[in-house]
């Protein structure tokens, strides 16, 4: 399978789709985590030094950077992730490439390990850059409004890194999954994204009136990645300053676990798929 | 005896009801450029695919390089170029080369000598998507042949080419059998298959319908002989040959001798009385020999 690692990294870092999606996660981070909360310091109504300002800016400062860098990841970093995860098994059956690769001389579930495993480590760089951009930049935060420069504990920020990665990993395989499934790239983006940016979002809106709803709603993967962030610390929707797509439904161990569940389901499922049917 | 590379028996593939290939038996010899002949949606494609391991049989058995398709062991000596080439648009030429020898594990020393054997040295570091479709089917053949393959698949390889290319594209597979590859070769070019093959399957409506050498399917030639009257003369020809060995058709005597029996029948003839307008040697090409075996009528029998 090592051949079919390097061969998956030769591709996605030669793919312009992965720097565009990289850059895009990067600013979207940037903006939501500390752009618009140094703003809102800055400008809210009540002025520096009150409540609504200080609580912004706290989440911008350097100690508090495990979880602000994941706050995102449930939402926007998990749809960009997905994206990723569509295009690199769902390009090869609108390139046809899958063909040319199966006939190579590897196994087929050697092909698609070396892609999970090439997309599972180009998450952990993704999800440690990430933390190196928002750290400096929760540096720049602090040196203009004078605070303090205090870095969480190395044990916090491997906690951070870790749950980012497991939360995006998922994502991303449940993309890869789709990408085989639907062979192609089109339906399983819209597919994944409707679910992971929309459905979910409705579900856990009846989930707080209707009982199975709500027993439905714990099993479900954007909930869970919602509940992880919150377990580390990452403000929750609807309380003030909270993040989009944080939820505080399940526990964290729970919602590491139904993480880590999902990326196997999702990575057996590719396989027995592309393993049992026909290449057309 | 010869040994096989490729051998199916009743090898078939249903879609639902639909027969896409019925209980073919094809044989592939060591060294021949084999030529797979079909119209299109005979067929030719989904038993190439069945070869590879990409589509799995309904029924019957293949064996390719001695072992079942798709082999690992087995695809690591295949070289094939499916239908369209398919490549990595935002790569290089050589980059999508460098791509597919990783997964088959060939030295990268291979992608330029690749390279070199079709022609694309020059415009190895410009991004596939900006060749020419010509270009593009030469950098498929440049994929299969990376691993030095002992055979060679290639599926209309001269699909959308220009006649220059096409020739070009007949040369390099007509060397490459020479070379010591076996070449699997499917086409629904009459003249392509003519040119280049050294035996050929002629699969229509999913049943393989003939399979022999070129001159085998095209059968023995015979005497075309224009005379007056024809029935007078077709009397004299059965007289000294046989009547099996004469027919008429198009106005014409077609009597199934050697070429060299041309003189006799002219004097015969003429000593007959017959006038004779024209007496020549006639094969019936390959292309006529294909449109009668993939008659609707033929294919049922």
């Amino acid at each position: 399978m090592n051949a079919s690692v390097v061969a998956e990294f030769m591709k996605l870092v030669k793919r312009p789709a992965t720097w565009l999606i990289a850059v895009v996660w990067m600013l979207l981070t940037l903006v939501f985590g500390y752009v618009f909360p140094y703003f809102s310091y800055r400008g809210t109504s009540t002025g520096p030094g009150e409540p609504v300002g200080e609580q912004a800016l706290s989440g911008a400062l350097p100690a508090e950077l495990a979880s602000t860098a994941i706050q995102g990841m449930p939402l926007f970093a998990g749809a960009l992730a997905l994206l990723l995860g569509v295009l690199a098994t769902g390009s090869e059956y609108g390139w046809d490439t899958v063909k040319v690769l199966l006939t190579q001389g590897p196994r087929r579930l050697s092909v698609l390990g070396g892609k999970l495993v090439a997309l599972a480590v180009l998450m952990l760089a993704i999800v440690l850059a990430t933390f190196v951009v928002d750290g400096a930049a929760s540096v720049v935060v602090a040196s203009i409004t004078d605070s303090p420069v205090n870095w969480p504990p190395f044990g916090e920020l491997a906690r951070g890194v870790g749950a980012g990665w497991l939360i995006v990993v998922m994502w991303c395989f449940g993309g890869a999954f789709l990408g085989t499934m639907l062979r192609g790239t089109a339906l399983a983006v819209d597919v994944g994204l409707v679910w992971a940016l929309a459905i979910e979002n409705l579900v856990r809106a009846f989930g707080s009136v209707v009982d199975f709803v709500d027993v439905v709603q714990r099993y479900l993967p954007g909930t869970n990645a919602g509940s992880l962030v919150a377990a580390l610390g990452g403000s929750a929707q609807g309380q003030p300053g909270g993040t989009p797509g944080v939820t505080e439904v399940v526990s964290g161990t729970h919602a590491a676990v139904v993480l880590g569940a999902y990326l196997i389901a999702f990575a057996v499922l590719a396989c027995v798929l592309l393993r049992r049917r026909d290449v057309l | 005896m010869t040994e096989l590379l490729v051998r199916t028996d009743d090898l078939t593939k249903r879609y639902g009801e639909r027969i896409a290939v019925d209980h073919i038996g094809l044989q592939v010899r060591r060294g021949e450029v084999y030529g797979f002949l079909g119209p299109n949606g005979a067929g030719k494609t989904t038993t190439l695919r069945m070869l590879l391991g990409l589509v799995r049989a309904s029924a019957g058995t293949a064996r390719v390089l001695g072992a079942a398709p798709g082999n690992p062991a087995a695809l690591a000596r295949i070289g094939m170029l499916v239908e369209s080439p398919a490549f990595y648009p935002y790569l290089s030429g050589r980059d999508n080369l460098r791509v597919f020898a990783r997964y088959a594990k060939v030295p990268g020393s291979k992608v330029d000598e690749a390279l070199e054997t079709v022609d694309l040295t020059e415009r190895a570091k410009d991004r596939a998507s900006s060749y020419s479709l010509g270009m593009k089917q030469r950098l498929g053949v440049a994929a299969a042949l990376l691993k030095d393959p002992e055979l060679l698949i290639l599926d209309e390889p001269t699909n959308g080419l220009d006649p220059a290319g096409m020739a070009d594209m007949r040369m390099l597979i007509r060397r490459l059998g020479t070379g010591g590859h076996t070449v699997l070769l499917s086409s629904h070019l009459l003249g392509e298959v003519q040119q280049v093959c050294d035996r050929v399957g002629v699969i229509s409506q999913g049943v393989l319908v003939r399979q022999g050498t070129v001159r085998e399917l095209r059968g023995h030639g015979s005497l075309r002989v224009v005379a007056e009257p024809l029935d007078e003369a077709n009397a004299v020809t059965a007289r000294m040959f046989g009547a099996e060995r004469v027919s008429v058709h198009e106005s014409a005597l077609h009597v199934s001798v050697d070429e060299d029996a041309a003189p006799s029948v002219n004097r015969e003839l003429v000593l007959a009385g017959i006038a004779v307008r024209s007496i020549g040697w006639h094969e019936r090409s390959l292309e006529e020999i294909f449109f009668e075996m993939t008659a609707p009528e033929e294919v049922a029998k």
